[in-house]
C-alpha cells in the first residue's frame, strides 16, 4: 500500500500557553491561561491574538472534537489529566513549591496538546478548534464530566468488547491486528518506564535534600577543625555540596519534565490509538451484523414466497433493498474508517518518532550541562584541597 | 547450598586490589612491614591472611604468613585497652565486625523473585549485588589492615608482645568471642566510664593544652559523627538513583528491540549510553564512600580513642589528687605516712607518664588527621573530576550521533 505523500507544511502557525493566573478566591478558584497564537494561515481573522482560557475549556475542546472524529477513526489527542489534589492546593492558595510545579507541568501540558492539536492536518480544520484559539468568550458551560480517569475508563471498555470481537473477526488484513499488538507492548513498555523515571526523580530529590545536610554537616566539622588550612578546605567543600544540592535539584526537575511527562503524554496519546482501533471494529460489527440481518430478510421472502403470502411479499422485497444499501454502505463505511485509522497510525507513529528524539535530545543536553557544571565546581576547589598542610 | 551468596568459598583476593583506604602516614619502615595479602570469604566468617616482614630479631624469620579471623583482631585490640602501660597512647580503633548481612539478605530477596523477572534483568542485578558484596569484603580488608599498620607504626605498640604472637603464631590463638557475662560487664564499664567521662570533663585543667585537646575533641567528636551518618545518607541517595537508570536503561533496551525503526534503533542507542553512565554514577558513589564515607568513620573510632586517652589520663589525676588528701590526712593523723607517701608517688608518676605521652599522641593525631584528609579530599575531588569527564565524554559523542542520525 502506498503511502500518501505528506503535504508541506507551508504555513506557519506557532501557540505558546504562558501567564498562568488565579482567578477568584477559594473553592470556586481557578488557573486562568494566555493561550497566543502566531500565524500566516489565512483562515484566522489576524496574524497574532490572545485569548484566556481555563482548563476545563480545553477538556471542552477535547469532548467536542472526539465526538465529531473519534467514529471516523481518527486519533484524537487527548486534554492533560484533571488533579484534584493538585488544583485543591492552588485553590487554597498554597504558595509552595509543590503548587508552583504543578502549575507549570500543567501549563506546559497543555501547551503541547493544543500544538499537538493543531499539528493534525484534519482537526486544524475543524471550526471548534479555529474558535477555540481566536474567540474571546468561548462558553465553558460544558463542565467535562470526561476527566481524564474517566477517558481511561472508557479506553478499557472499549478494549475489553475488542477483545471479544477480535476472536470472530476474519482479519484479512494482518496489519492492523499485528499493530495492534505493536500498540499494546509499547504501552506496557512505556508504563513500566514511566514508574521508573519518576522513581529517578524521587531519588533524585532524596539526593539533593541530603546533599544539602551534608553540606552544613561539613561547614560545622570546618568551623571545629583546629588546622587552618583543612578548616578552610572543609568549609570549602562544603560550599562544593551545597553547589551540588542546587544541581541535583535542577536535574530532578529535567528527569520530571523532559522524560516523564513525555512519557506520561505517549500513554495517554496510545489510549487515543487504541480508540481509533476499536472504531474500526465497531463499524466492521455494524456491517456484519448488517450483512446478518439481510440474510434474515432473504430468509423471511423464501418462507413468504413458499407459504404463498402475496400480501407480506412486497414489506419483505422492501426490507431486503433497505438492508442491501445498508450493507453497502456499511462497508463502504469500513473501508473509509479503515483506510483513515492506517493513515492516522503512521501520521501518529512519525509524530513520536521525532517528538522522543527531540525530547530526549534535550534531556541529554541538559544531563550534559550538569556535568559541565559539576567539572566546574571540582576544579574549583582541588587546589584548596592540596593546600591543606 | 541453597541461596549462597557469591563470592563462593575459596574466593581469593590479592594485594594489588585493596585500596589503602585511610591512613596516610605510614612510615616505610623497613624494619617492620604489616599487610593483608589475601583474604577468604566463607559463610560465617572472613578468614584474613596477615603478611609480615621484618628485620627484627624478636621473629625466627623475615618474612611469614599467619591466618586470623576478626575475633582475634579484636582480642589483641581489647589486650592493649586493657594493659596499664599503655593508658598513655591513643590505641588504634579496632576494626568493625565484617558485616555482610544486608548484602547476604539481598541476594537471598533476588534469588526469591527469580521467578517475576526476566533472565537478563536476574542476571544485571545478581551482578550488581555480588559487586556490591566484592566492595564490602574489599573494605572490611581494608578496615582490618589499617589497624595492623597503625600498631606497627607505633613506636611502643609494634614492641607488645601479643602483637608479635599476633603476627607470627601460626596456629589458632583461640580466642572465643566474649560470651554473654562478659559483654554485659564491658556494658557496665562503658555506662561508668561515660558517667565519670561527665565528672572528669567537669574539672577544668589547669594544663591549657589539655583543656583545649579536651573541649576540642568533645565537639569534633560530635561533628564527625554528624557528618558521617549525613554522608551514609547522601551516598546511599546517589546508590539509589544509580540503579534507577539501570532499570531505566533496561526498559529502554527492551523498547528498542521490538522493531527495527528509526526510533526503535534511537532506543537502543540511548540505552546504551545510560548503561555505562549508571556504570560511571556507580563508581562515583563507590569512591565518595571510600574517600570520604569512610573517612569520617575512620576519624569518628579515633577521636573516640582519644578522647578515651583523655579521659584516662583524667581518672589518673583524680587519682593524683585523692592521694594528695589521702597524704595530708595522714599527715594530720600521723598515721600510715609512709604507705600514703608511696601511693602518692606512684600516682603522681602515673599521671606524669601519661600526660607526657598523651601529649605527643595528640599532637601525631593532628598531623595524622591533617594528612589523611589532604589525601583523600584531593584523591575525592580528583576522582569526580575523573567520572565527571567520562561522563560529559559519554553524554557529547551520544548527543552528536543522534543529532546526526535526525
Amino acid at each position: 500500500m502506498q503511502l500518501e505523500e505528506e503535504v508541506e507544511d507551508k504555513f506557519e502557525l506557532n501557540i505558546s500557553i504562558t501567564n498562568p493566573e488565579k482567578v477568584g478566591d477559594g473553592m470556586n478558584a481557578y488557573m486562568a491561561y494566555k493561550v497566543s497564537t502566531q500565524t500566516t494561515l489565512p483562515m484566522f481573522r489576524s496574524k497574532t491574538f490572545t485569548v484566556r482560557r481555563r482548563f476545563s475549556d480545553f477538556l471542552g475542546l477535547y469532548e467536542k472534537l472526539s465526538d465529531k472524529h473519534t467514529l471516523n477513526g481518527y486519533i484524537v489527542p487527548p486534554p492533560p489529566e484533571k488533579s484534584i489534589m493538585g488544583m485543591t492546593k492552588v485553590k487554597v492558595g498554597k504558595e509552595d513549591n509543590s503548587s508552583a510545579e504543578f502549575v507549570e507541568r500543567r501549563r506546559a501540558a497543555l501547551e503541547r496538546y493544543l500544538q499537538r492539536v493543531v499539528f493534525h492536518p484534519s482537526l486544524l480544520q475543524d471550526p471548534d478548534v479555529r474558535e477555540f484559539l481566536e474567540r474571546d468568550d468561548v462558553s465553558s458551560a460544558c463542565v467535562c464530566a470526561l476527566s481524564g480517569a474517566g477517558f481511561l475508563k472508557m479506553i478499557n471498555r472499549a478494549t475489553d468488547s475488542l477483545s471479544k470481537m477480535t476472536i470472530k473477526m476474519n482479519e484479512s488484513d494482518v496489519w492492523f491486528e499485528e499493530k495492534l499488538q505493536e500498540v499494546e507492548a509499547e504501552d506496557q513498555q512505556l508504563r513500566k518506564l514511566h514508574i521508573m523515571v519518576d522513581s529517578l526523580v524521587g531519588h533524585r530529590k532524596e539526593l539533593s535534600v541530603n546533599t544539602g545536610g551534608f553540606a552544613k554537616s561539613v561547614a560545622m566539622l570546618g568551623s571545629s577543625e583546629d588546622n587552618t588550612a583543612l578548616s578552610r578546605a572543609l568549609s570549602q567543600l562544603a560550599e562544593v555540596e551545597d553547589k551540588m544540592e542546587q544541581l541535583h535539584q535542577e536535574q530532578a526537575a529535567s528527569d520530571s519534565f523532559c522524560f516523564a511527562e513525555l512519557l506520561a503524554d505517549y500513554i495517554r496519546l496510545l489510549g487515543s490509538v487504541r480508540a481509533s482501533f476499536d472504531q474500526r471494529m465497531k463499524t466492521w460489527q455494524r456491517w456484519q451484523d448488517a450483512q446478518n440481518m439481510l440474510q434474515k430478510k432473504r430468509e423471511t421472502e423464501a418462507k413468504l414466497l413458499w407459504a404463498n403470502k402475496p400480501d407480506k411479499l412486497q414489506q419483505a422485497k422492501d426490507d431486503i433493498t433497505e438492508w442491501e444499501a445498508k450493507v453497502t454502505q456499511y462497508e463502504r463505511d469500513f473501508d473509509r474508517v479503515s483506510a483513515t485509522v492506517r493513515k492516522e497510525v503512521l501520521r501518529f507513529e512519525k509524530e513520536k518518532a521525532r517528538d522522543f528524539k527531540k525530547q530526549i535530545i534535550k534531556y541529554l543536553e541538559s544531563l550534559l550541562q550538569s556535568q559541565q557544571q559539576l567539572i566546574k565546581y571540582w576544579e574549583a576547589f582541588l587546589p584548596e584541597a592540596k593546600a591543606i598542610a | 547450598m541453597e541461596g549462597e551468596p557469591s563470592p563462593r568459598s575459596g574466593a581469593c583476593f590479592h594485594q594489588g586490589s585493596f585500596p589503602r583506604a585511610v591512613n596516610v602516614d605510614l612510615q616505610t619502615d623497613a624494619t617492620l612491614q604489616v599487610d593483608i595479602s589475601d583474604a577468604l570469604s566463607e559463610r560465617d566468617k572472613v578468614k584474613f591472611t596477615v603478611h609480615t616482614k621484618s628485620t627484627l630479631p624478636n621473629f625466627k624469620q623475615n618474612e611469614f604468613s599467619v591466618v586470623r579471623q576478626h575475633e582475634e583482631f579484636i582480642w589483641l585490640h581489647d589486650s592493649f585497652v586493657e594493659n596499664e602501660e599503655y593508658a598513655g597512647y591513643i590505641i588504634p580503633p579496632a576494626p568493625p565486625r565484617p558485616d555482610f548481612d544486608a548484602s547476604r539478605e539481598k541476594l537471598q530477596k533476588l534469588g526469591e523473585g527469580e521467578g517475576s523477572m526476566t533472565k537478563e534483568e536476574f542476571t544485571k542485578m545478581k551482578q550488581e549485588l555480588e559487586a556490591e558484596y566484592l566492595a564490602i569484603f574489599k573494605k572490611t580488608v581494608a578496615m582490618h589492615e589499617v589497624f595492623l599498620c597503625r600498631v606497627a607504626a607505633h613506636p611502643v605498640l609494634r614492641k607488645d608482645m601479643n602483637f608479635h604472637v599476633f603476627l607470627e603464631y601460626n596456629q589458632d590463638l583461640s580466642v572465643r568471642g566474649k560470651n554473654k557475662r562478659e559483654k554485659m560487664e564491658d556494658f557496665f564499664k562503658n555506662v561508668v566510664k561515660s558517667a565519670d567521662g561527665v565528672l572528669v570533663a567537669g574539672v577544668k585543667d589547669v594544663d591549657d593544652f589539655f583543656e583545649h585537646e579536651k573541649t576540642f575533641l568533645l565537639e569534633y567528636h560530635n561533628r564527625v559523627k554528624d557528618a558521617s551518618s549525613k554522608s551514609d545518607r547522601m551516598i546511599r541517595s546517589h546508590k539509589s538513583a544509580a540503579d534507577d537508570i539501570n532499570r531505566i536503561a533496561s526498559t529502554l533496551y527492551t523498547l528498542g528491540t521490538q522493531d527495527s525503526t528509526d526510533v526503535c534503533k534511537f532506543f537502543l542507542k540511548v540505552s546504551e549510553l545510560f548503561e555505562k553512565t549508571r556504570k560511571i554514577e556507580a563508581r562515583v558513589a563507590a569512591d565518595e564512600d571510600l574517600k570520604l564515607a569512610d573517612l569520617l568513620k575512620y576519624y569518628l573510632r579515633e577521636s573516640q580513642a582519644a578522647k578515651d586517652l583523655l579521659y584516662r589520663r583524667g581518672r589518673a589525676l583524680v587519682d593524683y589528687e585523692n592521694a594528695n588528701k589521702a597524704l595530708d590526712k595522714a599527715r594530720a593523723k600521723n598515721k600510715d605516712v609512709l604507705q600514703a607517701e608511696t601511693s602518692q608517688q606512684v600516682c603522681c608518676q602515673k599521671f606524669e607518664k601519661i600526660s607526657e605521652s598523651a601529649k605527643q599522641e595528640l599532637i601525631d593525631f593532628k598531623t595524622r588527621r591533617v594528612a589523611a584528609f589532604r589525601k583523600n579530599l584531593v584523591e575525592l575531588a580528583e576522582l569526580e573530576l575523573k567520572h565527571a569527564k567520562g561522563n560529559l565524554q559519554l553524554l557529547q559523542s551520544c548527543v552528536g550521533v543522534l543529532k546526526g542520525d535526525t
